[in-house]
């Protein structure tokens, strides 16, 4: 990780020096443990700021929408299938865009790795495949891949879609999985309805979720307009909450680049991979189709084909 | 005097006969302060996600409810006035009530909803023997055992806890509790609690309301606010803020006026009537955060909006960490801006 760091800042450097790009977007150290943050690189000196580690976990797709100048920016594979979906949506220039793809093993979920330790984690070190997690009175080595996020357990992209220019080793196939889904699907109504309403009591309506997510950018959402006003913006009612991730879950049918950003930015733990995953589940099901993987294709709601699997047209 | 720790769940139900208890839950895997049924429930010394804010000014509050028929207006008032018992509170926390008083009843406004809470509420906070990495309380007047806020504090010392009553209020709620009283041993562990728990990250808050003051126009709130994403998980989650809005959930002539809490951080908090709106972009409204609470709230009420919690660092989802934005606002060039 150490050499990729260094790789991406030399990238970087030569990007800006060639003014080939006026800013390159990436992730410096953070100021938590197990925390790398967002940065905006603009100068040479600036790009040596720049590093990779298990800790980039945003989708830095979310900062090129509408750019006026050129930009460069590190993306995983999450990252860059959010950047495909939104050239489609006119979003993102492709011209003016240049893609440093970075394969990724995966993203390390701080709350499994507080969990794990039950206390606060006041340095972490990786090693290899090992990571040591050290906090007042305790140190503790676990097994990396352990303590990946969910969604980028189930991740079968790590691999960027599309690049300029790929910065290090690519990691092998993993296959699609959509477990947990199932396994909600498999629960009667009762019972998915009870889990979703104590998921949604936790809500604050902080909007971390949506605003985390590149896909996510209607000039005014239908949360914040006051006349009319749609729902309430009563934080207490799961009802009023769970509209919301509704919502908010079906704009994103065919364009969720089953990133997991929402589901990381919020401060709440609600599980809203479930939400977003069986939206993903149901398009490729229903149209053969994910998003974010060929910039060639139209989006899915936007497309007809006489061969789309279209489950939902047939009598059962 | 003390209160074993063993015996903390029995004294919380006999208060429970004669008040409404607060204290931090687990509530579907988030700690919170809640009302209390048994005092079993309480986690006393895990502190909450959401801050305890919300025991005085809930997040959405119904102010009152109305309906409109031939016979006219009826409106029902929704003061809620029930004596209660808060406990659990961080000392930050306990110091953050002491910033909203300011806000919610002075010279020009007397908000009801909260006083009446207010005032029928008696504070119980629990020092902090083993500060975390992220707060700051030290450096904005505030500290792990501080007891500004509190009409009780309770110190951790192993098997129990030392009970200080701070205020009349305080005195009054421990007497009604016959303690024991604490020992040379307890008050020596006390003492050791309060001499050891070390808040490692400072702020430095020298000079920064000044320099904040000819920082309006300057240059790094173009930079600043850039990987924010402009959600209130900040806001939200800090114990001093406390921007509202107020809606009509109505449906016909039956309604309920409710107040929830607003954030600077959302394009809608202040678009006016006209459609103008004088906070444009995430720039204008992260710096409306940070000149609020280190700037405009200090000229108002000669103090600083913000105790230390650290809830704001552990929760942004992009790792905006304002103990370096504070820092950061400090090494700025204010040039001759500065006056
Ligand atoms: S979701 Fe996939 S591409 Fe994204 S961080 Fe996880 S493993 Fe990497
Ligand atoms: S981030 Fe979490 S708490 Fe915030 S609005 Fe989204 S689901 Fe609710
Ligand atoms: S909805 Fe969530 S998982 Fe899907 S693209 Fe947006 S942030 Fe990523
Ligand atoms: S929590 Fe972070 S990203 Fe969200 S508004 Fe606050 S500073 Fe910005
Ligand atoms: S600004 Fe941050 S550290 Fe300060 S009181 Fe608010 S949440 Fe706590």
């Amino acid at each position: 990780m150490q050499n990729l760091s260094k790789v991406i800042q030399d990238t970087a450097k030569k990007l800006l020096e060639e003014k080939k790009v006026d800013l390159v977007v990436g992730f410096a150290q953070g100021s938590l443990p197990l925390r790398s943050t967002p940065y905006f690189a603009r100068t040479v000196d600036q790009a040596a700021n720049l590093i990779w580690d298990e800790y980039c976990e945003n989708n830095l797709t979310n900062y090129l929408r509408k750019r006026e100048e050129k930009v460069a920016v590190v993306a995983k594979g999450c990252d860059t299938r959010s950047i495909v979906a939104l050239m489609k949506e006119n979003q993102i220039d492709r011209e003016k865009l240049y893609i440093i793809g970075v394969p990724c093993q995966g993203m390390i979920d701080r709350k499994k790795a507080s969990k794990l330790v039950g206390g606060e984690i006041l340095e972490a070190e990786i090693n290899g495949e090992e990571i040591t997690l050290k906090g007042n009175g305790f140190e503790q080595k676990a097994p990396k891949a352990e303590l990946y996020y969910d969604t980028c357990i189930r991740c079968a992209y790590g691999n960027p879609v599309i690049y300029d220019e790929l910065v290090g080793e690519e990691v092998a196939a993993k296959e699609l999985s959509f477990a947990e889904v199932e396994e909600f699907e498999a629960k009667s109504a009762e019972e998915r309805a009870s889990f979703l309403a104590q998921e949604m009591e936790k809500c604050i309506r902080c909007y971390a979720c949506r605003n985390a997510c590149p896909t996510c950018y209607c000039p005014e959402c239908f949360v914040d307009t006051s006349s009319p006003q749609w729902i309430s913006k009563r934080a207490y009612s799961a009802k009023d909450n769970l509209i919301f991730q509704g919502v908010r879950v079906f704009h994103q049918l065919g364009r969720c680049a089953d990133c997991g950003a929402c589901e990381r930015a919020c401060p709440m733990g609600i599980k809203l991979s479930l939400l977003t995953r069986k939206g993903v589940k149901d398009v490729k099901e229903t149209f053969g189709y994910e998003a974010g993987l060929n910039p060639d294709d139209k989006p899915v709601l936007n497309d007809f084909t006489p061969d789309d699997p279209q489950p939902f047209l047939m009598k059962e | 005097m003390i209160i074993k720790k063993s015996e903390i769940a029995g004294l919380l139900d006999q208060l429970a006969k004669e008040y409404r208890v607060y204290a931090p839950v687990d509530e579907n895997g988030n700690i919170a302060f809640k009302a209390i049924k048994e005092g079993a429930e309480a986690k006393l010394g895990e502190n909450s996600k959401k801050p305890p804010k919300e025991i005085l000014f809930p997040q959405s509050e119904e102010l009152f409810n109305y309906s409109v028929n031939q016979e006219g207006l009826r409106m029902d008032s929704k003061v809620d006035d029930t004596k209660s018992v808060a406990i659990g509170l961080r000392p930050c926390d306990a110091k953050s009530i002491m910033l909203l008083d300011n806000v919610f009843s002075n010279d020009q406004y007397q908000d009801v909803y909260y006083l009446a809470r207010r005032d029928n509420t008696v504070i119980v906070s629990l020092g902090c023997n083993r500060p975390s990495g992220t707060c700051f309380c030290t450096s904005v007047n505030s500290g792990p055992f501080d007891t500004d806020g509190s009409d009780v504090l309770l110190t951790d010392i192993g098997e129990a806890y030392l009970v200080e009553a701070i205020t009349e209020q305080g005195k009054e709620l421990v007497g009604k509790l016959n303690l024991p009283e604490a020992d040379a041993e307890a008050k020596a562990l006390a003492e050791k609690a309060k001499a050891s728990a070390t808040v490692a990250s400072e702020v430095d808050l020298a000079g920064l309301k000044e320099k904040l003051d000819g920082m309006f126009t300057h240059e790094y709130w173009d930079k600043l606010h850039e990987k924010c994403i402009g959600c209130a998980a900040c806001t939200y989650l800090c114990p001093t803020c406390h921007c509202f809005d107020i809606e009509d959930d109505a449906k016909d002539c039956e309604g309920c006026r409710v107040r929830n809490w607003d954030a600077c951080m959302f394009p809608l908090f202040t678009l006016h009537g006209s459609g103008h709106n004088p906070r444009t972009s995430g720039k204008e409204r992260f710096r409306q955060r940070v000149m609020h609470k280190f700037n405009y709230f200090v000229d108002r009420y000669n103090a600083t909006a913000c105790v230390g919690c650290g809830r704001c660092i552990k929760n942004c989802p992009v790792n905006m960490d304002i103990r370096q934005v504070l820092a950061e606002i400090k090494a700025q060039d204010t040039g001759s801006e500065v006056g």
